[in-house]
Order: structure tokens, then sequence, then C-alpha cells
């Protein structure tokens, strides 16, 4: 057995590894946030005397004590860390308590009072979408957040009318909590140079920095963010986890000692954001066995407020025919304000929807022409050299749709199980099969800034410290980076110590999400090993007697052009040390250049591509109405493996949390008010729900990767419900249109 | 009153009897390895053993384990301050990505090798079902389980 191997599976596997609610300060003050029953309605007061007064509460801070800006976001200031004007939904905090325990901020909490003149809730899409009076955000002038749309090809009705087959399909997806095991805590010290000390369970440390800095009207230079083990993310512990550290830190600026704010998780679940439920139209034609137009209209709901709305619709935009050529398309996606609990990145980002939906439709059409689900993908598929329906062409990377395709038919034996399937026969249970494929545009793509950064740096005793602008989810990054920085300064790898960055250390390196950490991280640990080597190389090559152009660098050794001079790693440090030059470097990898007209939908919305197939087999029971998953099968190409254990647990994790969208995971918003705050009530896979899952590796480098590899986070996640929606199909013969999925008699 | 954790004999003041279980382990002895996921005894992340039945700590008080045997994560390592082997089986099968819910993973799934040391692996999947992973899928902590069992 190949053994797995992480640098933080020692203090995890014993309880040693300090997560935020961990940390103890000296004369640390206890904070709560104060929610109102109120849904949508217009403040005329907040009042919090009585508070103040309770046992052991220290200070009570609403909007007026914030010294910065309440209002802050990642596209859009439009979300109030303290609300101010209004409330816009069950999640906003009207107040936070600070007192001397938890149990005391707690208690107080039910004493702020608030008087506010309700307003009509809008909790419906489709509603607030068409509604021209209540308005969620007055100043917006309308409750769009945003319109992204696609146009290719001719006018889509005349392409339409030369099509042999139309069908028409509403879609609708699920609202998801992230479910995070650890809920957002925040420890902030506020220190004697003037610095605020933030400790948080959040995903981007460079992003909780603006976030605090906003609030307490200071610099960036003035806050400093120290990653800290986090219990997950999944995309979730980006703005809501990035608020709760900037109110600890204002508790803590304002009380003048420690704060900590950790949430139980009914505050979690109450204010966090959530995966954008969707409502799709689909209109698809085929000519002959040609895909030929489709017209799409999604409405994405936003919740209260932007976040990332804008950028995860885009994402459904550019991928809305999945992995197929498409000459004549229309898209268009909104995304909406409601007063429900805002929505904003989770975990595949976009794509888990729309890939539901394109993914069952062409089953449907190749049923349509009585052609054969596969060899209707085949015929259809993206392939080298081809051009996506966004007009960008795939020539710079192996396009390997059809790669991954066979070798998920091969290892799941679906060629001859697909023999077997119930498709509606009446029995107990019926058995079913089900394929999905995706292909993923990798990293951020033309949504936003993409580059990241890296700092190596030696000591003279030989070991070395790693840095890089990314951060630890829980994912393995960190593995990851001393993996591919000891392959490439050819040392071995228990010489390089991960040292957690904080925000004060190395520059941005962008947020940890887009499956880009690999990639990114990777590019930038690249560029530092390459620039360390050079300056070691300009340090030694005299006493490893050739030019500096041929000392190389492998085994642990330094190496000059033949292999009579080596030293060995540690002796070069030391005569590093004799030299008086430093073996540190900085890197840095810039994404490829991106593009994107906003008008007519066309671009190169990404740099390279990751190409996904799954299969799924299930059982349904007729009698019990439900289902047990039987196996599962997934191919990915990632371009490279950097460490195959925690590549095969993401797939698994992703896979896992894809079941859980497609068959259990549900949310409500009644009238803005949410059907779940615990996991009593929200229930997510357990280990009785994921049969074994067999995993396939394709690895076609990536030459727009430096280190050749790409992602796996999000490829993982984004098919699994598609290939349940086709394998409860093969099974009962229905089709189901909206996850998660509920089956009726 | 005393309770024994962690093989150390604790004495227990009429005052703690009435505390959660596990903000007594947490705040009081500092054995902060013990997590809090849901504070409702649903996600498993808080277990502990007692007498060495995995119990929710989040969902019990002091007086629980008085005159009882507790074992937290931090009781878990070999007396020479190596890592248990089901612990080492967790490292080598990559049965660890964020860490939150992998003390409480360690635990049940420890009780439950000490009562059987040839599972199946759907034996195995039904005695940590209590216990919630939003990260690995389960996959790869049933493998270390699996493997441990040999050497109970």
């Amino acid at each position: 057995m190949q053994k797995a191997w992480r640098n933080d599976s020692y203090e995890k596997v014993t309880g040693k590894a300090t997560f935020t609610d961990d940390l103890k300060k000296i004369d640390m003050v206890h904070c709560a946030p104060v929610y109102s029953e109120l849904i949508h309605a217009k403040i005329k007061s907040i009042n919090t005397s009585k508070a103040e007064k309770a046992k052991g509460v220290l200070r009570v801070i609403t909007a007026k004590d914030v010294p910065g800006d309440a209002n802050f976001g990642q596209i859009h200031k439009d979300y109030f860390m303290f609300v101010t004007d209004k409330i816009r939904s069950e999640g906003d905090v009207v107040a936070l308590i600070v007192a001397d325990t938890r149990e005391n901020a707690i208690s107080a909490t039910n004493l702020v009072e608030v008087d506010a003149i309700p307003l009509p809730i809008l909790s419906d899409m489709e509603v607030a979408f068409n509604e021209k009076e209540n308005l969620v955000h007055e100043s917006k002038g309308s409750n769009i957040i945003n319109h992204h749309k696609i146009r290719r090809g001719k006018k889509i009705d005349i392409a339409f009318s030369e099509c042999d087959v139309i069908l028409e399909r509403d879609y609708s997806t699920g609202y998801i909590e992230h479910a995070y095991l650890e809920p957002e805590s925040a420890v902030c010290v506020p220190r004697y140079d003037g610095v605020m000390e933030v400790y948080g369970s959040m995903q981007h440390p460079f992003s909780t920095r603006r976030f605090v800095a906003t609030l307490l009207g200071k610099q960036l230079s003035e806050i400093e963010i120290i990653a800290t083990t986090m219990g997950g993310g999944f995309g979730g512990k980006d703005d809501t986890a990035a608020i709760v550290c900037a109110r600890a830190a204002l508790a803590a600026q304002l009380t003048g000692k420690p704060a900590k704010l950790t949430y139980t998780r009914e505050w979690s679940m109450r204010e966090s954001y959530k995966r954008h439920p969707y409502k799709l139209h689909y209109k698809i034609g085929v000519k002959g066995k040609k895909i030929h137009a489709v017209k799409t209209k999604m409405i994405v709901d936003g919740g209260a407020y932007t976040s990332v709305t804008p950028w995860v619709s885009w994402r459904s935009t550019v991928q809305c025919c999945g992995p197929y050529k498409v000459e004549n398309v229309i898209c268009d996606a909104y995304g909406v304000h409601t007063n429900n609990i805002f929505t904003g990145a989770f975990r595949g980002f976009g794509a888990p929807q729309v890939n539901f939906c394109i993914e069952q439709l062409v089953e449907e059409c190749a049923k349509e022409i009585g052609e054969d689900p596969i060899a209707f993908r085949k015929e259809n598929m993206l392939r080298q050299g081809d051009e996506t329906i966004t007009s960008q062409k795939l020539d710079n990377h192996t396009v390997s749709t059809e790669e991954v395709l066979n070798k998920v038919l091969e290892i799941s034996d679906y060629s001859n199980k697909i023999k077997n399937v119930s498709l509606g026969k009446k029995s107990e249970k019926q058995y079913g099969i089900g394929v999905a494929m995706s292909y993923r545009g990798a990293s951020l793509g033309a949504e936003g800034m993409d580059f990241c950064s890296a700092i190596i740096n030696g000591q003279f005793d030989g070991s070395i410290l790693l840095e890089v602008g990314i951060h630890e989810n829980g994912q393995g990054a960190e593995s990851a980076m001393i993996l591919l920085a000891a392959e490439n300064l050819g040392v071995k790898k228990e010489r390089i110590r991960y040292n957690r960055a904080s925000t004060s250390h190395i520059p941005d390196g962008g947020t940890t999400v887009a499956s880009r950490g690999t990639l990114m991280g990777g590019g930038a640990v690249v560029d530092a090993a390459k620039n360390l080597k050079r300056i070691i190389a300009k340090s030694l090559h005299k006493e490893l007697n050739c030019n500096i152009e041929n000392v190389r660098f492998f085994d642990d050794y330094v190496w000059g052009a033949t292999n009579e001079n080596k030293i060995s790693w540690k002796d070069a440090m030391h005569k590093m040390f004799l030299n008086c030059d430093y073996p540190f470097s900085f890197g840095s990898f810039k994404a490829p250049k991106v593009s994107w007209d906003e008008e007519n939908g066309t671009g190169n919305a990404y740099f390279t591509w990751v190409y996904s197939a799954q299969v799924i087999e299930l059982e349904f029971d007729t009698i019990k109405n439900s289902v047990k998953l039987l196996d599962i099968f997934a191919v990915h190409d990632i371009g490279k493996t950097v460490n195959k254990k925690m590549l095969q647990g993401q797939i698994y994790g992703g896979i896992t949390q894809g079941v859980g969208m497609a068959l259990m995971e549900n949310l409500t918003s009644t009238n803005g008010k949410l059907s779940a705050t615990n996991f009593n009530k929200y229930k997510i896979p357990r280990a009785t729900d994921i049969p074994k899952i067999t995993t396939a590796i394709v690895e076609n480098h990536d030459p727009n990767s430096p280190t050749g590899a790409k992602g796996i986070g999000e490829p993982a996640l984004e098919i699994a419900a598609a290939a349940i929606g086709n394998a409860m199909y093969n099974a009962t013969g229905k089709r189901f249109n909206s996850y998660p999925i509920k089956f009726k008699k | 009153m005393q309770t024994t954790i962690n093989n150390r004999v604790i004495e227990i003041s009429e005052e703690e009897l009435s505390l959660k279980l596990i903000d007594f382990l947490r705040e009081n002895l500092n054995l902060t390895g013990t997590k809090n996921g849901c504070n409702i005894g649903a996600c498993g992340s808080c277990t502990i053993l007692v007498n060495e039945n995995p119990v929710r700590s989040c969902i019990k008080k002091v007086s629980d384990i008085i005159d009882k045997k507790v074992l937290t994560i931090e009781g878990m390592e070999n007396e020479d301050g190596t890592v248990h082997h089901l612990q080492q089986s967790f490292i080598d099968h990559g049965a660890i990505q964020c860490g939150f819910c992998t003390p409480g993973m360690v635990l049940v799934s420890h009780a439950f090798l000490l009562k059987n040391q040839n599972p199946t692996r759907e034996e195995v999947q039904k005695a940590i079902k209590p216990n919630l992973c939003r990260c690995t899928g389960y996959q790869q902590i049933i493998d270390a389980i699996l493997f441990a069992a040999k050497k109970y």
C-alpha cells in the first residue's frame, strides 16, 4: 500500500491541531450576534440600553459604533456587517454583544429592542425578478443583480426551425448549506503596535483583511490575519467568515481586549451564505445527429446581498451547454435579490446546476432520435481544436472528453450493466446506472485577477521554509505545495516546513477557491524554486567547476555539469552562509490571458479546462420510496497528480457532497425563514449513504500550468447529481428535473 | 466525587456537576481535541468514550461521568508518546482532511474495534454512522478502520 502523506496529519489525528475556538487569550472577552425576528423591514430605532445593563456585558455594538464602513462586499458593497437603515434577511445582524463570558453575551442578545416597519417579504426568485415596487435594495432600482448572456450563431428561431427534434424542459435546483463541520470562529487581539491581529476560521486571509480593514477604518498594513487550522470551507468561508472576523476585531478594538466570537451551528446556518438555487428553462434542438441550437434562461436566487452571484452565474452561462459543440446558442442568466439568506461561493460555483440539466437533456435528445446516449455524446462532444459556445478555441491543452468518458465506461463496465436497467419495469427494486460528464474552466477565468505568490526561505542549516499565498482549507494545500517545492528544488520533502502565512508576510495570493490552489500556488512555487536555484547557482557555480547555467539540482544535492562535482544540499546552504548569500526567493504565477466580451458573451473564458466523467449505479426501492447507491466510478483529467491519496480524497469528498445535493440536502426558505439551522433537520450524507467509490486518474500534463497540474475540488462534485439523474431515469423510467430529487408515489 | 479522564483521576466539585461535559473538557481541563460541531448531539465531533462506549459530550453533563473512565483524543496515544496504531492507520490511509471530525472518528471507531476485530465494510459504515464528515466521503476513514482492525 502506498502510504498517504500530509504535513498536518499528526496534529490532526491527535487532536493537537489548534482551531480558532481552541485559542484562549488572557483577559479575553466574548461576543454574540443579535438577530431580529424581522425579515424585511425599515429600521426606526435599535435600543441597546437594557442589554448594556445586563450581567457581564461590557459593550453593545451597533452600526453607529463602526469607525469605518459597515457595508462591504467583494463585487458590490451592499452587505451590511451591522444593520443600518434596513433589515433584508433573517441573517442580518443588528448588534454585537460583548461580555466577560460567552454565556453572559448570549443571555443579553434577547434584550436588544428593534423598532422597525415591516415590509413585504420577497422569498420567490421569480416573483422578485418581475417585482418593480418592492425592492430589496431601493438604491439599485431593481431586484436584478446581474444579467449575463451568450449570443452565438444565427437567429435562434431560424436555427430551431432547422431542427428535426426540439425539447423544452424546466429545471430547478436546491438551496444547499456548506455544512463545514467547524462553525465560524474568530479571535482578535489588539496589539500594542496598533496592529489588529486576527485568527479565524476563514478560507481567505486576504479577503478577510479587506473586510476587517473596512469595518475598522484602518489600512491593510494595520491588520494581520494569521492563518489558523480550519475545519472545512468548500467555498463557504469567504464573506460570512470574514465578517465574523471583522465584528470580533471591532469588539477587540472598542474594548481594547482580545475578543472571541465563535458561532453556534444555528448562527452559522442562519447567517452564512448558501449554494444558489436556480430556475432554468432549456430549449434544445437536434438536427440530424447534432445538437444544433440551445436557448436557455436561468434565474439565480442571490438572496439579500450580491456576494459573488455575478461570478457564479457567469460560469453557468459559459458552461450551460456542457462539453458539447453547439453552433447556435442564446443564454440569459439573471441573478436576483430576494429576502432569503444570501447565496455565494460553494464548491462547483454555478456548474452543478447547469450540468444537472444538460447531461440529462443530451440523453433525452439521444432517445428522441433513436441514438445511443454514449454515441450521441461522442457525436457532439468538444474535441481538440474545437470552438466552445463562447468561441474559445480549445487548442492549448489536451482536450480529453472522449478519453475520460471511455475510461469511466471501462472501469464501471457500463456497456454490460446498462443492459440490466429496469427503465420503470414493475418490481420491488429498480436498477439504474447513469453517466455524466463535464468540462470545467480551471481557476477564476475572466471573473477576476488571477495571480499567486510563493516564498522559499532556505535556512543555512539546510532546512527550508515555504510560504504560498493560498490557504489550507483542509484539502491538503500545504502538503501539495511542499511536494511541488521538493520536486522542483530536487530536495527531500522532509527538509521543508510549511510556514503558515500571515497577511503581513506574503503578498496577496488571491482566494483559495475555484480549484485554483494547486494550479496557481503550484505555479508560484515553481517560479520561486527557479529563482532560488539561480541564486544558489550564482553563489556556488565556481566551487562546482561549471557555469551558472549548468548547475543542477536533484537527489538532495547541488551538482555541477558532471557527476564528479556535487555538494549536499546541507553543505551547499552552509557555503552560501560563508559567501554571505541568502538562499531566499520570491516567486509568482500570473494566469495566462483570458478575455470576455460581456455584450456578446464571447471570449477565452478560462485558460485551461478540466475534463471529467462519472458513473453512478443505484437501486430504487419502489415500496420504501428510497434510493440506495450501489457503486460509483469517477475519472478526471487533472493534468498531473501531486499527492495521490489527497487527490482521491478530494474526489470521494466531492462526490459525496454531490450525492447529498442530489438526494437529501434541502433547505427551504418560507417567507425568508430557513427550514433548518442544525444537523437534526438538515441531513448530509453519513457513512452508510455512500458506497465504495472507484477512481481513475487521467494525466495529460497541462502546458498552461507550470507544474502540469490543474485542479480537482470542484470537478469532483459537479456531475454527481447529473449522473444520479440519469441513473434514476434508467431505474424508474421517469425524469427528475429538480434536486434534491423527490420520490412521490 | 471523582472521575478518571485519560487515566488521570480528577476531583469534581458540586458546582461542576451541572456543567455541560464538552465545556468542562474544553474550558476547564483544556482538552480542546474534543470539538463542538452542532451542540445538539447530531454530528459526533464531540465524541468521547465513557467506559469504552462512545458518548456525545455536547449533550451530557459532568454528573454523567462520575466514577467512570473517560477517554478523550488526548488519551489515545501510546504511553511512549507514539500514536496508537488506529491513528497511524488514519494517517497512512489519507483519512484526514480538515481534521475537525477526526478526534471523534478515531474514538468512535476505537470503541467499535474493541468489540469487533473482524468487521465487514458494512459494519464499519454502521459503526461510524453517528459521526459526520463533510470532507472525505468516508472512504479512506473506512479503509483506515478496516486496516487497523487486524491489530486489535
